[in-house]
């Protein structure tokens, strides 16, 4: 035995007690933070199903409301309401955002690119009530009413730092030799960023798109100003009505677009703050849709990923 | 594979003497900073040049000058001539997409497009304006052929490019860029990321496909350039760090009977 094997046998019964303790102490710490930090998240989750699932029943989802004393109706309204916001706010949003995202990725040190990237981060920090208030004196009180356009209009705002941001990020991670490959086969800039690029950096987009109709569906600061809600907004009523009148597709989405609309999370406020306790239980409801509408979409989104992925893998 | 070459050499023989690409004095600079030196190369009609030299000798640098794919990095000039068939591919006015359409690569590490198969031979044809399905379908049939890829992808052009091995994948991109009928086929590294199979049978189609192109090959494997190249060009950096032409002669000469003490030594791999 050498002078240092003996100098640390010495030790070596109650140094590796202690650290088995603290080994021990640690794991069981680091555990139970992880419980902690677990625990909202279920609360919420179980406390919405507790109390929004009773209220849940076929008419909850094919029915507009009922005024208060008559029992039962549903809130379809806002279920149409919120598909028709997405899909307003996906269409303002994601075409300037793509866009901009490539000018981003391509000319990161330009004027234009580094002012580009400045105001996304800025504007991912600016409270989505104001996106509201802007939209609010923009569009709102030069037309002299709400309308399902303003409000899409300011979920777009709020979607487009997202869409920017992600898409930028997914096609620097595109590789440069396959853009190289493109551009070698005298392929211009342009053709190289739609049909290769775009392509390939096509699954984390899409996650990004998914990530900010996620974020805009539950928000509800944005609408207050803009869309206000309305609980008689009824898509069915509409189309049947132009297409009795003969109106042109166009004035029907206009007649869509054109009126003060609903949104799930507008109406769970709405519902919440009145004292019927029927309208109470009911947010419980409309939040229950909300939590499941978000889930059914990243879950969508998931599955369609990954079969892309084995189909591209062969 | 001795008997390949001289068969390759034999091919050749014939069209000896006619000059397909000729560099005269050819320097680029990135900013201030010149990467490549008064390099002056005739490239030979149906034949395989190779391009060898250390790490950071600029044989990339060179090898992209010839379709102008320089002109894609920021800051990067050219000062020469580069002369395809009597013109000037440096000259203002000539168009780029033509340049790169005669003049094809195939890059180091195999890269097919997030397509099929057959879309990623189609891509080129299709961007010269070709899009009845008759027309594709003979190009990328033919194409796959000349690639010696078409046995091996005939039952599944629909499925991914990635599906395939990364031999395949670097003979899919060979065929590739054979689909716009390119006159010369710039390859750099072609088999650095592959197997020694797979690297034989690039090699072996190199020598298949010279009979109809001009290749030229940068390689960091002297073995290679010894076994496929016609004519050999040894470059090496000098003391500002400028990528230089030591030496331009058959490859033959080039390893056996160097005039320059640099490429004796670096061909022999006493290089420091």
């Amino acid at each position: 035995m050498t002078r240092f094997q003996q100098l640390i046998a010495v030790n070596e019964a109650r140094r590796s007690r202690r650290r088995r303790v603290v080994n021990a102490a640690m794991l069981s710490l680091t555990g139970l933070l992880t419980l902690m930090a677990l625990v909202p998240l279920f609360w919420i989750i179980g406390y919405v199903i507790y109390r929004g699932a009773p209220v849940l029943n076929v008419n909850f989802f094919t029915q507009l409301a009922r005024p208060v004393g008559m029992h039962g109706g549903g809130v379809l309204f806002a279920i149409e309401g919120t598909v028709v916001l997405a899909v307003l706010a996906c269409l303002f949003a994601i075409p300037p955002g793509v866009l901009a995202a490539f000018y981003a990725a391509r000319n990161p040190n330009t004027p234009l690119g580094i002012a580009l990237r400045f105001s996304t981060d800025v504007l991912a920090g600016v409270p989505s009530i104001v996106m509201g208030l802007f939209i609010y004196g923009l569009v709102v009180v030069p037309m002299k009413h709400f309308s399902g356009f303003a409000g899409g209009l300011a979920l777009s705002i709020l979607m487009l730092p997202t869409i920017i941001r992600t898409t930028e990020e997914m096609l620097k991670l595109v590789p440069h030799t396959l853009r190289e490959g493109s551009l070698g086969l005298g392929a211009p800039e342009w053709k190289t960023n739609l049909s290769v690029a775009f392509p390939a950096a096509f699954d984390g987009i899409i996650t990004g798109f998914l990530l900010a109709i996620a974020r805009a569906t539950g928000e509800t600061a944005p609408l207050l100003f803009t869309a206000l809600g309305n609980e008689r907004f009824d898509i069915g009523a509409i189309i049947q009505g132009g297409i009795q009148a003969h109106q042109s597709l166009f004035s029907i989405i206009g007649r869509i677009v054109n009126q003060p609309i609903d949104s799930l999370p507008l109406t769970l406020w709405t519902y919440a703050m009145q004292p019927y306790q029927e309208r109470i239980d009911q947010s419980w409801g409309v939040a229950l849709v909300l939590m499941i509408l978000v889930l059914l979409i990243e879950i969508a989104a998931r599955l369609w990923i990954e079969a892309r992925k084995r189909a591209l893998q062969g | 594979m001795q008997t390949k070459i001289s068969v390759s050499k034999a091919a050749t023989a014939e069209a000896i003497s006619e000059i397909k690409v000729a560099v005269k004095n050819l320097s680029v600079y990135y900013g201030k900073f010149r990467a490549l030196a008064e390099i002056n190369i005739a490239v030979q009609s149906n034949q395989i040049t190779a391009i060898i030299g250390p790490s950071g000798c600029g044989k990339s640098t060179l090898l992209r000058s010839f379709n102008r794919m320089n002109d894609l990095t920021p800051n990067a000039r050219m000062e020469g001539e580069i002369i395809l068939d009597g013109e000037n591919i440096n000259a203002s006015g000539v168009d780029v997409v033509d340049v790169r359409r005669r003049v094809g690569m195939v890059f180091q590490r195999p890269n097919p497009f997030p397509k099929s198969i057959y879309d990623n031979v189609a891509f080129g044809p299709r961007l010269y304006g070709i899009r009845r399905k008759n027309d594709l379908d003979e190009i990328v049939e033919k194409s796959l052929q000349q690639a010696a890829l078409w046995d091996e992808v005939k039952d599944k052009l629909h499925q991914s490019g990635f599906s395939l091995s990364g031999g395949q994948q670097q003979r899919l991109c060979i065929a590739r860029a054979l689909a716009v009928e390119p006159e010369v086929i710039l390859m750099d590294e072609p088999a650095s990321a592959l197997d020694p199979i797979s690297t034989l049978r690039i090699e072996e189609l190199m020598h298949d496909l010279v009979k109809d192109y001009t290749i030229i090959i940068v390689t960091h494997n002297m073995q290679q350039a010894a076994r496929v190249s016609d004519s050999t060009a040894m470059m090496m950096i000098d003391e500002h760090r400028a990528g230089r032409l030591v030496e331009f002669n058959e490859t033959q000469v080039i390893f056996t009977n160097p005039k320059d003490k640099r490429t004796e030594d670096y061909v022999t791999g006493r290089f420091g």
